[in-house]
């Protein structure tokens, strides 16, 4: 497990740029499914199952895309100035390490700042090692994600892009581990998720689903002076949401995956995230509405190059996600 | 009905003075978000005679469809916004003095003392300000809200204008040299592009045009235009901001800027909205080097087009965007260029006539 999660996080994907990614799931759940696809927005929808008399069509969704840059200019210096791709802090970029989906790689400087001040990302600029805009092998529209090595901690596991590959982990190693189910499932893959949701809003639209569920991370409540606070934790296992800011997870659905993690003995929390969003909002809204829920796993650091998750909450979070995809899923 | 144009279908469009006239036309039209009337006459009366199909829906995007000829041709939504950032009277008082509200993205800053248009009748009025006989050092530093601004249409006149009516910007069009001064080339611009494609389209293709409404308040147009004519790709048709001036300090390298004047159409890798299939971002540029059209890329950053909305439809429509560059974008009075307009139109135009299945078979990459 922890091998797939390092391959999944050392894999380079900024949103609308996930093919190196996709090529990796592709390969780890290959002769798994019954049919693989892939949409127009690139999210890969894998299909398992046969739905029967108290099955649903389920659609099961992790986003492989991660934060990360796009180049906007060069100087004639050779330095190069960007933009983010989705919720990039200031605060995590100086000094960092990118590499370009062509491996290229630079670090991160800054100048032109007070000592003390909160930097923007316009004081910021990657350094290639070139010498002028004619030797810097990038050029405007180029994306890079942060490079940063996956750290094995023992019980806590720590990389850049936990966010979401872990729950792609966690999403393929259940769809590899799911033998029998009543339902039709869908593991979407999906893309875009960190500008906006958006390669799950196309894929339910083309999934057309009875139910789905997100799988993403989730913030966790247990750093000194958390603030906003908030009642998850690392270690307490995988997290059942009941609202983010952009959905409330339909009641009668988490009411049945409590019931259901009880009855099988997993561990799980509640989560209320304040802010934040998940693809279960696109699963929700599409067509003529859908019950939504999301497994989440608890997440320090989030959107910074070191995201720390705990192993057991991976491990229970699959388990839950097959428990919950092996029975009818009851909504009363 | 017989087709008088026909005869220049795949031809390469051209900006000549009819192109221009036809642009001067629908800038001084005046379409305000939500009531793009006055833009949709025009573009029904330019486009009956070449169009296949075309019906308004239910938002009022006109939606115009030419078929192509032969087998597997690929459906391509082009979309321009015909509505244009402006005001809507939400107060009347006495005195012909109207409060208003800001409809789409307009800084206030802009506002003071700029003569506007009201309602389909193009009264004119002014948005007032006080003048600087009157004003004091310390309210000359600070920026005055919209909800301290009236718009000054006078007793008799003022009489006819109601809560709801819009109000644009009252700039005349004017070709200035090289140039082109008016207001809503945002997205006018795009408007005549697309219907001079409509007029020479590829015959390899089917060309869906969408003449869309609401751009400027969220993309609500392209939204429910893209769902119905459900095409296989798309490519908005905008305008841009060129933010190409020279910086005070000529240490300091202007290193947001948008795009430039005099650089050819402006090709999307990222705003706000959408992420382009790379694809298609190949396939213009490509065919801008193939062709010798001058072409730039625009630095990837904030903003959005109707592809925001479109690229989302259903199971996912592969989209770009292609804009002219205007500076001033949203004030009163932006500036183009005709060369870049001419190359826009050539490019799209080139581009269209490269389409083939094979532009989009297989997956989604770079």
């Amino acid at each position: 497990m922890k091998s797939l999660i390092q391959k999944l996080v050392e894999t380079p994907g900024p949103s609308g740029f996930e093919y190196a990614i996709r090529d990796v799931i592709r390969e780890a759940i290959d002769g798994h499914a019954d049919e693989v696809r892939v949409d127009a927005l690139g999210s890969l929808i894998a299909r398992k199952g046969t739905q029967t008399e108290d099955g649903m069509r389920v659609m099961v969704s992790a986003h492989i895309d991660e934060i990360g840059l796009m180049v906007t200019h060069i100087d004639e210096n050779g330095f190069v100035r960007f933009t983010n791709i989705g919720g990039i802090s200031p605060l995590t970029c100086y000094g960092g390490r990118v590499v370009f989906m062509d491996g290229t790689r630079g670090v991160i400087g800054i100048d032109g700042i007070e000592r003390g001040k909160m930097p923007m990302l316009s004081d910021l600029f990657i350094d290639v090692g070139a010498t002028s805009k004619a030797d810097c092998p990038v050029k405007v529209g180029d994306v890079c994600g942060f490079e940063r090595p996956f750290l094995d901690l023992g019980k806590r596991m720590v990389a850049k892009s936990m966010d979401d590959r872990v729950a792609a982990a966690v999403a393929v190693e259940a769809l590899k581990r799911l033998e029998a189910t009543p339902h039709e499932v869908h593991f979407v893959f999906s893309t875009q998720e960190e500008v906006g949701i958006r390669g799950a809003t196309t894929a339910a639209f083309g999934v057309d689903p009875d139910v789905g569920f997100a799988v993403d991370v989730t913030r966790s409540g247990d750093t000194p002076r958390v603030n906003p606070k908030m009642a998850t934790a690392l270690g307490d296992g995988p997290a059942i949401k009941v609202r983010d800011s952009s959905f409330i997870a339909d009641p009668r659905l988490v009411d049945w995956m409590v019931t259901t993690a009880e009855k099988a003995d997993i561990p799980y929390q509640l989560e209320v995230l304040e802010a934040g969003g998940t693809d279960g909002r696109a699963i929700q809204m599409t067509r003529g509405g859908v019950p939504a829920g999301c497994v989440s796993i608890a997440c320090r650091y989030i959107h910074s190059p070191s995201e720390m998750v705990d192993s057991d909450d991976v491990e229970n979070a699959i388990k839950l996600l097959v428990v919950l995809l092996s029975a009818p899923i009851v909504l009363d | 009905m017989t087709k008088k144009l026909e005869i220049s279908a795949g031809q390469v469009p051209e900006v000549g003075a009819s192109q221009i006239a036809l642009l001067e036309k629908l800038c001084n039209a005046v379409a305000v978000s939500g009531d793009e009337h006055e833009v949709r006459q025009i573009v029904l009366e330019e486009i009956k005679l070449i169009a296949d199909e075309v019906r308004v829906d239910a938002l009022g995007n006109v939606l115009a469809t030419r078929f192509g000829r032969g087998e597997n041709r690929v459906r391509v939504m082009l979309a321009a916004h015909m509505d244009e950032i402006g005001f809507m009277i939400v107060k009347k008082h006495d005195e012909g003095l109207f409060e208003f509200e800001r409809v789409g993205g307009v800084d206030e800053r802009q506002l003071p003392g700029k003569s506007v248009m009201v309602g389909r009748e193009h009264r004119p009025g002014v948005i007032g300000a006080k003048p600087i006989h009157m004003t004091t050092a310390d309210e000359r530093k600070k920026k005055i809200e919209v909800s301290s601004l009236r718009i000054d249409l006078g007793p008799e006149i003022g009489d006819q204008v109601k809560p709801g009516d819009r109000a644009g910007f009252a700039t005349r069009f004017e070709v200035l040299g090289p140039s082109l001064r008016a207001k809503a080339l945002d997205d006018r611009l795009g408007v005549a592009t697309l219907i001079e494609l409509l007029k020479h389209a590829p015959d390899q293709i089917d060309l869906l045009a969408a003449f869309t409404v609401q751009e400027e308040v969220g993309l609500r147009g392209a939204r429910v235009a893209a769902y119905a004519l459900d095409p296989d790709m798309a490519v908005a048709v905008d305008a841009t901001p060129a933010y190409d001036l020279p910086h005070w300090d000529e240490d300091d390298e202007n290193d947001r800027f948008n795009t430039r004047l005099d650089a050819g159409p402006a090709v999307y890798v990222m705003d706000s909205a959408t992420i382009p299939d790379r694809r298609l971002v190949n396939w213009l540029v490509e065919t801008a080097a193939q062709e010798g059209i001058p072409c730039q890329l625009r630095q990837p950053g904030g903003g959005g087009t109707d592809a925001g909305a479109i690229h989302k439809t259903r199971a996912g429509i592969p989209s770009v965007s292609v804009s002219v560059p205007i500076r001033y974008a949203h004030t009163a009075a932006s500036i183009a260029r005709l060369d870049d307009w001419a190359n826009s139109l050539r490019l799209l135009h080139s581009a269209l006539s490269r389409v083939t299945p094979g532009l989009l078979a297989g997956e989604r990459r770079d």
